[in-house]
């Protein structure tokens, strides 16, 4: 038996045993720091292999809930396919991440190993949110991932803004972790289980709510909607991702932000109706309510991160407030709450992760010192000067945009679908009117490579691993842009064997 | 079938070739770019030896899969109405491709790649048979087109390339919540399927015939649809971006702007509004068709008060494509065939303008009417050329102009949908108007004596310039002396969609009549 479920659990195993055994390594080999490098990227690519493994092997043997108990993990942890497919996606996304960091590290600050074990150890965070069955269990993941956030984002110690970033980053996040905590607590209360599928079962099945328990789930909805840097919670995110080093702002508003949204899909999703016509689930605080709130969160982000996005002069800052808005894409998954709202989830995920790493990787290759060459007119005639930078980066801004044949499009074609399927027609149009103000700004970013004439400063960029990750990922977005099946049919098969 | 699917990836096959070309060697680039596309031009023709003109249906179809769980299919079919756009597309293509040998003088790789691509995506649009399909093609088209005004154009190219994109785009978004929504509603609860989604237009032509949307929701996708393609038609108030885009594109960028880009609008019209909202279409026809009259009319007077000549022939556009809309409007066999024997004249014609104009601008480097003056002594072949052109626009009997604005108008006149000839009568004076500011620009550009000094020195066509004009001409003539050749074409495929409009018209009458029966005898119940 315990074998059986050791296949399950072996990539966060072997994930954490990675992150722990990284610091170790710098420390006995302090002056060697390609040996953490290497390191990292072949613990990842490991870890990849036992999500990949699982992943079949979950689609063969599903544990059915109501045994998990008797498991080892004692139904603290799920094995879903699902979980399994973003185990892959944080693993893709942290090796994109670290292949851009080397060089990166290298021209300004000083490459240092704890660097990449903190990024393997936030992957660790993220999956156990992904595999959590429980409140406390998916708190650790949450916390786990975020003080490696707020460490990373203060990474440049000497920057200023670095610095300034991490702080707030971590007050305001400790604040936010208050929220959850007390929400996680005031549930426990009322439903008497730290059990995410005992307790959602309870809530909706209870015929009175208590007071405490519509308290306990706002204050969850809260602590998740700044996790995922969703309105009105979303104040930090630009700034963090200016501060923080570009290429983990990349990852951050990536990896992370599937993460949070996974902990949304985790937690919020069993409260909401899954078919519409049936109301059967709103005895207690109406399901529907609840999928109102996220409907009226998920447009005001939308809106807001691509207005706010349309006076930004910095690429990077223009990007994060973009980001902003793509969580409230995300987010319409949840709110339709049927399987082409979860592949939507699932595939926008993936095609997000490869356009945002990659116009974050292409700004850090750009940039001076974490400020300087940042502008959109900085930009200006970057064709003529780097051709290939400048291709690739319309790519990513096209996909962004949401224009075919990139990946980004499918991704917004299914949620578009699936809100519309569960009934909110409204929200699709919202979500249109926010893409008809994005293509603005992130059309700027092209005119000012492609259309103007290159200005004095003279850009340059030292070839390198990073062209790895653009090659990967502007690749990958035109591949599953244009046969967009294989990760559909995947994510849709693993969701079919999400326990509920 | 397979020379389907070769007109459609030669293209782009030619394009991502081009990408491994060394960008030093403009010429061999050049001439590469032509081969694919003339390559792909004779592919095309031989597309008329399988098509059966007889059979109103698509026909030549290749289904592939593409996303099964949405039951989105990499579909191409081609019927009457199509063939001859698709035919145009690869004719118009190679000319411009041709054309821009000389137009063009900068980073040539990077042209060549992007016209060709937009060859693929405009093919794409013409041949996809299914919603999502189409809307890939649709929005892929903006990518090549936005980078070659924005690169190659004008001066005020920034400006124009982003109106433009921004204009298609928003249309298009909105097209896009409407697929989904139709979608989502045949796949779940006319279908069943297993998807409980389908895009798939044969599937949704049978199942919409059958099973009509309330009339409630169908005004609306009518609207969704009909917002994206008047945008790129441009019907009246949504023509602002048309001047400055085609003024401000380079030569080959407006021959292929006003040759294809701008019947993917009309043809969307025919293809998905028509054929998928019957009863929309004709509630909605009169209003339609008033928006093109106006466009008929004020393209004509806003056209004769340009000083630019290129500005006048794309304000001249808004006027010709009037017709074209009010041609699909009326909803007869005559009005649809003329719709679009239109589609190709405007093509053809407007191209040809455009060309003329690049290259007396080649020459003088100036498209301002005050500055010429007695050209017509200096290029006498030029001047040809030009006033075949111009004449064709006119719609003088006998080219090819004439045809399609005759068909249009005679099928508004007699049409029961849009019920009144004043539509006929008010836009019969935009062909006057067309005579008096076509005919005036030519006057003072050709005639009259060389009043500028820098117009003593022109040198007349070359043989490139014969090798892009004449066959252009041949078609003009063609098409003005026997039209019947290109409208049977399309007639077995027009008649098809107009009975079945008219059958949804006179059932809508019968229940229309049939509710005030029962009203009536409602009121009589009560009355006793």
């Amino acid at each position: 038996m315990m074998g059986y479920e050791l296949q399950f659990i072996l990539p966060i195993i072997l994930i954490s045993f990675f992150a722990t055994s990284a610091i170790v390594i710098d420390a006995i080999l302090l002056k060697n720091k390609s040996i953490g490098f290497y390191y990292s990227i072949i613990g990842l690519a490991i870890t990849i292999i036992a999500a990949v493994y699982s992943l079949y092997k979950t689609n063969m043997a599903l544990i059915p809930t109501h045994h998990s108990d008797k498991l080892i993990t004692k139904g603290m942890l799920i094995f879903s396919g699902y979980a399994a497919f973003f185990d892959i996606l944080f693993c893709v996304a942290g090796i994109l991440t670290i292949l851009a960091s080397k060089q990166y590290l290298k021209r300004d600050y000083k490459e240092i190993n704890e660097y990449y074990s903190l990024i393997l150890l936030s992957i660790a965070g993220m999956m156990i949110i992904g595999h959590s069955n429980n409140l406390l269990v998916l708190f650790i993941g949450i916390e786990l991932m975020s003080i490696s956030f707020y460490i990373l984002t203060g990474f440049f110690r000497t920057n200023a803004r670095s610095v300034e970033a991490a702080l707030k980053y971590f007050l305001l996040g400790a604040f936010a972790t208050g929220f959850l905590l007390y929400g996680m607590a005031l549930i426990y209360g009322a439903a008497g289980n730290l059990d995410i599928n005992k307790a959602t079962f309870f809530m909706t099945t209870i015929g009175k709510a208590p007071l405490i328990l519509s308290i306990g789930v706002g204050l969850l909805i809260i602590g998740l909607s700044f996790k995922v840097a969703a309105f009105p919670f979303h104040q930090w995110a630009p700034d963090v991702y200016h501060g923080a080093p570009t290429v983990i702002a990349g990852f951050m508003s990536t990896a992370g932000k599937a993460a949070a949204i996974l902990a949304m899909v985790i937690v919020i999703r069993p409260l909401i109706p899954q078919n519409i016509d049936k109301h059967e689930l709103n005895q207690i605080f109406n399901g529907d309510t609840i999928r109102l709130i996220i409907a009226i969160i998920s447009a005001a982000t939308m809106l807001v991160g691509n207005i706010s996005a349309l006076v930004q002069k910095n690429v990077k800052r223009m990007l994060a407030y973009s980001s902003v808005a793509h969580a409230g894409y995300l987010l319409m998954g949840i709110v339709a709450n049927n399987p082409k709202g979860w592949d939507g989830i699932a595939f926008y995920a993936v095609a997000y992760m490869f356009m945002q790493i990659g116009a974050f990787v292409i700004i850090s290759l750009l940039e001076r010192n974490n400020e300087a060459n940042q502008d959109i007119s900085d930009y200006a005639g970057l064709s003529k000067t780097h051709p290939i930078l400048a291709a690739t980066m319309g790519i990513f801004m096209f996909s962004l945009t949401g224009i075919p044949p990139f990946a980004g499009f499918i991704g917004k074609y299914y949620l578009f679908a699936s809100v519309i399927e569960s009934g909110y027609v409204w929200l699709a149009i919202v979500a249109v009117i926010a893409s008809i103000i994005s293509i603005y700004f992130y059309i700027g970013l092209v005119i000012s490579m492609y259309f103007k004439e290159p200005g004095e400063k003279l850009q340059e960029s030292e070839k390198g691993l990073s062209y790895i990750t653009l090659g990967i990922a502007s690749v990958a977005l035109i591949i599953f842009g244009v046969f967009p099946s294989f990760i559909l049919n995947l994510s849709h098969r693993c969701f079919n064997l999400f326990l509920f | 079938m397979f020379p389907l699917f070769i007109t459609l990836f030669l293209p782009l096959a030619g394009s991502l070739f081009l990408l491994l070309l060394n960008k030093d060697k403009p010429k061999l680039i050049k001439y590469t770019a032509l081969g694919f596309s003339f390559v792909t031009f004779v592919v095309s023709l031989f597309l008329l030896f399988f098509f059966n003109q007889n059979n109103p249906n698509f026909q030549l179809v290749f289904e592939a899969v593409w996303i099964p769980s949405i039951d989105a299919g990499f579909r191409l079919g081609i019927d009457g109405m199509s063939m001859l756009l698709l035919l145009l597309t690869t004719f118009i293509s190679t000319i411009t491709i041709l054309s821009s040998f000389g137009a063009i003088e900068k980073r040539e790789k990077e042209y060549y790649v992007m016209i060709l691509l937009l060859q693929f995506a405009m093919t794409g649009v013409f041949l996809a048979l299914d919603l999502l399909l189409f809307f890939v093609f649709w929005e892929l088209i903006l990518i090549p087109m936005y980078f070659i005004i924005g690169i190659w154009g004008g001066k005020e190219r920034i400006y124009a390339s982003v109106k433009f994109f921004i204009f298609t785009a928003v249309g298009s978004l909105f097209m896009l919540v409407a697929i989904v929504w139709l979608g989502y509603y045949t796949g779940t609860y006319i279908l069943h399927n297993s998807a409980g989604f389908t895009t798939n237009f044969f599937v949704l032509k049978t199942a919409l015939l059958n099973h009509p949307i309330p009339i409630e929701v169908q005004r609306w996708l009518f609207l969704a649809f009909a917002l994206s393609f008047c945008i790129k038609v441009p019907l009246f108030p949504f023509h602002t971006w048309l001047p400055d885009a085609h003024t401000e594109a380079p030569t080959p960028g407006s021959v292929v702007l006003a040759g294809v880009l701008l019947k993917m609008g009309t043809y969307g019209l025919v293809r998905f509004n028509l054929e998928l909202f019957p009863q929309a279409s004709i509630e909605f026809a009169p209003y339609i068709a008033v928006l093109a009259v106006i466009g008929i009319i004020y393209g004509a007077l806003v056209s004769m008060v340009q000083t630019d000549v290129k500005r006048l022939v794309a304000f001249s556009s808004v006027s010709h494509l009037g017709f074209v809309v009010l041609g699909i409007f009326s909803m007869t066999i005559e009005g649809l065939q003329g719709a679009i024997i239109q589609m190709v004249n405007h093509g053809l014609t407007t191209g040809m303008l455009f060309l003329c104009v690049g290259m007396i601008y080649e020459r003088r480097h100036t498209r301002d009417i005050a500055e010429f003056g007695g050209l017509a002594r200096v290029l006498p072949v030029f001047t040809v050329f030009f006033g075949i052109a111009m004449l064709g626009s006119v719609g003088l009997p006998g080219l090819n102009g004439f045809i399609g604005e005759y068909l249009t108008l005679f099928g508004a006149f007699r049409s029961q949908v849009l019920g009144s000839q004043w539509y006929t009568i008010v836009s019969a004076t935009g062909v006057i108007f067309a005579a008096v500011y076509l005919l005036w620009m030519f006057q003072r550009v050709m005639f009259g004596t060389i009043t500028n000094p820098k117009n003593e020195n022109l040198e007349d066509l070359n043989k490139r310039e014969w090798l892009t004009l004449i066959p252009i001409v041949v078609f003009i003539v063609w098409i003005g002396v026997y039209p019947n050749s290109f409208l049977k074409i399309s007639e077995n495929s027009t008649r098809a969609l107009v009975k079945k409009l008219e059958l949804v018209r006179t059932s809508n009458n019968k229940r229309i009549e049939m509710k005030d029966v029962k009203t009536e005898q409602r009121s009589v119940y009560k009355d006793k």
